[in-house]
């Protein structure tokens, strides 16, 4: 599967898109501002000309107005509020077990030999194929929502701490050891920092992953609250404003989790430590 | 002892471990699942979940639903190709369009896909448009992005020369950008499929549609066939695991391998 990221490659999105030679800070604003203003004008344009239901196409401004009626009476913060902890608890438990069962897979060969196929077996398969089979055995509701988040996101932890681990020069254990590291110091000192990035990567994987399942997940395991229930519940009532509301919602938290959490975390660890330029 | 015949020695015990390790987490299994404590509806047999497959695929269901899935998959992700290619290649090659695209691109793909399935679903009913328009819109980032830094990714130095050696934009266009963005465009189309395989799943047993893998999985649920679930399981797996190393693995060798972009893939 190659949800092991070559180290190598580069992001696959540049701080998006980058100042250019000679730019002011209000020109790259309007440039960033107007692909929004157009696809926003072309969506009002086919709203008004009532080519679709309105019901089922309401006009920006309605669903701006759902996003602030939800945000007002309480409910959006809600639904948002159980998400994140869905996300966080589930994401928690699949970084501590990740990258556990990873270390161990990159230390011991004997722990390789015996956890891989298990791995392996496990991983072609999409996450959210499980979600009837959790459905089953853990009925509906949160356990079943944290425990799937956690089993999906594992995986690219799993492979990318291995990989890391593995990926350690022997030069620098050896040296470290030469040097008269004990265990505790070498894992600290040379291994810890050695498979970062890649641990990063994965741990990034994995959220990713974990967002991307959550919200399926949630729309099925009939939650009684979260962004993914808030969206499905409401198409029953048509309440395509609500819905669109709730997509938007969901787009920002993507991007603060990839912008802030991640990129940040890089910035204070890997760079500092000089593992990546 | 020379190092080829220890090595031979390893591989052959890390083998033998693997094996001992399989066989022992399908002991446990058919030991917890024999055992009782779990209702057998819940926690089938391993003969028993293998005895469902094997009927399945006799009969034929397990086939067509593996064809509805299939279809879906290929139909979505080619509509994506056939969308993200040119436009991320424009991308990296025109300022203007990548300046267009590039906030657009960055500002939907955080969502995803699966959150615009209830709203698909109103706009074109259940069915097979919505498992394709998902499928379509998983696949899509992927390929754009890579694509794009693919173009962006080619050697300067390379367009340089081959400028110099008087080669003309088409020329430039399909004997250097082209294979210099290779490696990238095929890990996009990796990626792609990946995205499309779990967006399929996920649409098909939201937007019931009586056919498909994602489908006979999430309906054994109401009917408490876990041996069925499992055994689609399995098949989804196999899929996945197949395409992902035979069609790829092979699509890589005949281009990006050939070309001397990369060297061969270690797996």
């Amino acid at each position: 599967m190659s949800i092991v990221a070559p180290a190598a490659s580069p992001p696959l999105l540049p701080a998006g898109p980058s100042a250019q030679r000679g730019e002011s800070r209000w020109r790259l604003i309007a440039r960033t501002a107007f692909p929004f203003l157009v696809v926003a004008l072309a969506w009002e344009a086919t709203a008004r000309l009532g080519i679709f239901p309105r019901k089922l196409f309401p006009p920006l401004e309605e669903v701006a107005a759902a996003l602030l009626r939800l945000t007002a009476d309480g409910v959006l913060p809600h639904h948002v509020l159980d998400t994140l902890v869905r996300l966080f608890a589930g994401f928690a438990l699949a970084a501590v077990a990740g990258v556990a069962i990873g270390f161990a897979m990159g230390r011991s060969r004997r722990a390789e030999d015996v956890i891989l196929p298990l791995i392996s077996i496990g991983a072609p398969i999409p996450g959210l194929a499980y979600a009837p089979l959790f459905l089953l055995w853990f009925g509906l509701g949160n356990v079943t929502a944290v425990l799937l988040v956690a089993f999906v996101s594992a995986f690219p932890i799993i492979f990318n701490t291995w990989t890391g681990v593995k990926a350690v020069k022997e030069v620098w254990v050896r040296s470290a050891q030469a040097m008269g590291a004990d265990d505790r110091r070498l894992l600290h000192h040379v291994i810890l920092p050695g498979a970062l990035p890649y641990m990063l990567t994965g741990l990034r994987l994995g959220l990713a992953q974990a967002w991307r399942i959550l919200v399926g997940i949630e729309m099925l395991a009939a939650v009684p609250w979260g962004l993914g229930w808030m969206i499905f519940g409401a198409r029953e009532f048509l309440n395509t404003d609500v819905m669109l509301a709730g997509v938007a919602v969901i787009g920002a938290i993507g991007l603060t989790l990839e912008k802030l959490v991640f990129q940040r975390l890089e910035r204070y660890t890997v760079v500092r430590w000089g593992m990546m330029a | 002892m020379s190092a080829a015949t220890k090595a031979a020695m390893e591989r052959a015990a890390s083998a033998y471990r693997a094996g001992i390790a399989l066989l022992v987490a399908a002991a446990c299994y058919e030991a917890v699942a024999r055992s009782g404590v779990f209702p057998a509806a819940l926690l089938p047999t391993l003969p028993k979940v293998a005895s469902t497959l094997w009927a399945l695929l006799l009969d034929g269901t397990m086939l067509e639903h593996a064809g509805f899935t299939m279809y879906r998959v290929l139909f979505g992700l080619s509509l994506a190709v056939a969308v993200a290619l040119p436009l991320g290649i424009m991308m990296g090659r025109f300022r203007a369009i990548e300046n267009f695209c590039l906030p657009l691109a960055s500002a939907l793909m955080p969502i995803p896909s699966l959150a615009w399935v209830p709203v698909f679903i109103l706009w074109f009913g259940l069915g097979n448009t919505v498992a394709i328009l998902i499928v379509f819109y998983a696949a899509l980032f992927p390929m754009l992005l890579n694509a794009w830094s693919g173009v962006r990714a080619v050697n300067p130095l390379w367009l340089r020369a081959a400028g110099a050696m008087g080669a003309d934009e088409r020329a430039l266009f399909w004997k250097v950008i082209i294979p210099g963005a290779s490696p990238f465009i095929i890990t996009g189309l990796r990626q792609a499929f990946l995205r499309a395989w779990i967006a399929v799943v996920g649409a098909e047993m939201l937007a019931a549609s009586d056919w498909g893998l994602g489908w006979v999985i999430f309906d054994a649920k109401e009917f408490l066939n876990a041996d069925v679930m499992l055994a689609a399981l399995a098949v989804i797996g196999a899929i996945g695991f197949l395409f992902e190393r035979l069609v790829f693995g092979s699509l890589e060798r005949a281009t990006v391998v050939r070309w001397g972009m990369v060297r061969a893939a270690k797996g």
